[in-house]
């Protein structure tokens, strides 16, 4: 077992991983956080999708040694307590979630095009998700909430 | 399942890991082909070591005309490298043509090439710009030309079990020289080229004439591989719709494209070369002609 250190959601952890485990397993199975998906688990699907340093990265393809030292995000990072975050908002008033599977990770993806680029284009949005699959939105519902989340941030400041 | 994960900081460093493990000890960089290989069972390794917090292998520079790029530089990297954009503007489209940005935030170049795939978009813009591998060992280093890299589909001539594909070197584009990138898919994410096709035309002094052109083409044999008949047919030749349709044609007939359920029929993949070369012959010679580069 290796000792792995990180920042996770803006707070120091330390925890036992074997060297082989990959970060979506870590984050699920040893720390409980069951915010992050496993759909297809070889990165074609987008639904592990996290934040590392600042860049979305797919945690099912990540040997979770590759988080030591580094800082990453998860959907269970958004928000504080019953205040949800201005995009988790968006995609409930503006319909995006359905089924909900691929939603952590079309956020994720979502916050961190954000995160860099506060005012993208539609087709900046388009081609930050265009890794996340949804089989039930049809995707406009979803640039529309992304859009909304950008325009509540901007009216807020 | 590998039992050890280490991460390295020099080159010297790794490999000395791997010398070590004889064998048992693998590369990795951003692992996003290697993972799921190692998953499958496809390769064996008791020990992963981790290339990527090596610091000299992240870089990017223009030297003496030549532009170097680490093995570690990602694709999201390259592709918004202004250096590349603007003097190999192939190897940023190639790219930022691959999987997803998650994807191609991760995955590097060098094991875009060490991984060997004759759609490999990286791999084939870096064909067009007569690429050089550095491949360190035991020994010593050495530049070895990419098509030297390859033994066949997804099997790479750089053992990842001791020695490492380092950086790679070609001469930046410069006045009257221009490069593009041509590639059909399935779809426009996440979807491996049906057919990619990088060019990187030299036109003479007076923009009338090709003095050369390269193309490299992707996956139309077990290796990514490059048009040399074609390149042949346009040394010297008139910058005219016909020449370039004509190299089109002699691409095809010197490729061998199969057919797959991925990726069409051969005999729709015949025609598809013959378009996607004139194509980017057609456009490369656009922006060199442009004044003002």
């Amino acid at each position: 077992m290796y000792p792995l250190t990180m920042t996770l959601n803006g707070e120091s952890v330390t925890v036992e991983v074997e060297p082989f485990e990959l970060l979506v397993d870590v984050l699920r199975d040893r720390l409980g956080l069951t915010g992050t998906k496993i759909g297809c688990n070889e990165g074609e699907c987008g639904a592990c999708t996290v934040i590392m340093d600042g860049q979305a990265v797919l945690s099912c393809l990540l040997p979770a040694m590759k988080a030591h030292g580094r800082e990453v995000v998860t959907i269970e990072g958004l928000g504080h307590g019953d205040e949800l975050h201005p995009l988790q908002q968006a995609f409930i008033e503006k319909g995006a979630v359905q089924c909900g599977y691929c939603t952590p990770g079309m956020i994720m993806s979502a916050k961190a095009l954000l995160d860099e680029n506060p005012q993208p284009s539609a087709e900046q949005i388009e081609e930050a998700i265009a890794g996340n699959l949804c089989r039930c939105t049809g995707y406009l519902q979803i640039i529309e909430a992304v859009e909304a989340a950008i325009e509540s941030r901007s009216m807020e400041a | 399942m590998w039992q050890e994960y280490l991460f390295p900081s020099s080159v010297e460093e790794a490999l000395a890991m791997l010398a070590e493990r004889e064998g048992r000890a693998r590369l990795v960089a951003g692992g996003t082909d290697l993972i799921i290989q190692l998953t499958e069972g496809r390769w064996a390794a008791d020990c992963l070591v981790d290339i990527t917090r090596i610091p000299e292998l992240g870089k990017i520079m223009l030297k003496d005309g030549m532009i170097a790029v680490g093995a570690n530089v990602t694709h999201r990297q390259a592709s918004e490298s202004p250096l590349i954009r603007e003097r190999a503007t192939v190897l940023a489209q190639a790219c930022h043509a691959v999987g997803s940005l998650q994807i191609r935030n991760v995955g590097t170049l060098g094991g875009n090439v060490v991984n060997a795939m004759p759609a490999a978009d990286g791999t084939t813009a870096l064909l067009a710009l007569e690429a050089e591998a550095e491949i360190a060992d035991g020994a010593g280093r050495k530049w070895v030309p990419l098509p030297d890299l390859f033994a066949g589909p997804g099997v790479s001539r750089v053992d990842s079990t001791r020695e490492m594909l380092a950086a790679f070197r070609f001469q930046a584009l410069s006045q009257g020289q221009e490069s593009a990138l041509e590639r059909i898919a399935r779809r426009r994410a996440l979807a491996l080229p049906i057919l990619i096709c990088a060019v990187v035309v030299t036109l003479n002094e007076a923009g009338q004439a090709f003095e050369s052109a390269r193309i490299a083409l992707g996956p139309v044999a077990p290796v990514p591989f490059r048009a040399s008949q074609a390149e042949e047919s346009l040394r010297g030749a008139p910058i005219r719709l016909e020449t370039m349709a004509r190299a089109g044609e002699i691409a095809m007939r010197e490729s061998h494209p199969r057919s797959s359920l991925l990726r069409a029929s051969k005999e729709y993949r015949q025609e598809v070369i013959k378009v996607l070369v004139r194509r980017g012959l057609e456009r490369a010679v656009q922006m060199a002609q442009k004044p003002g580069f």
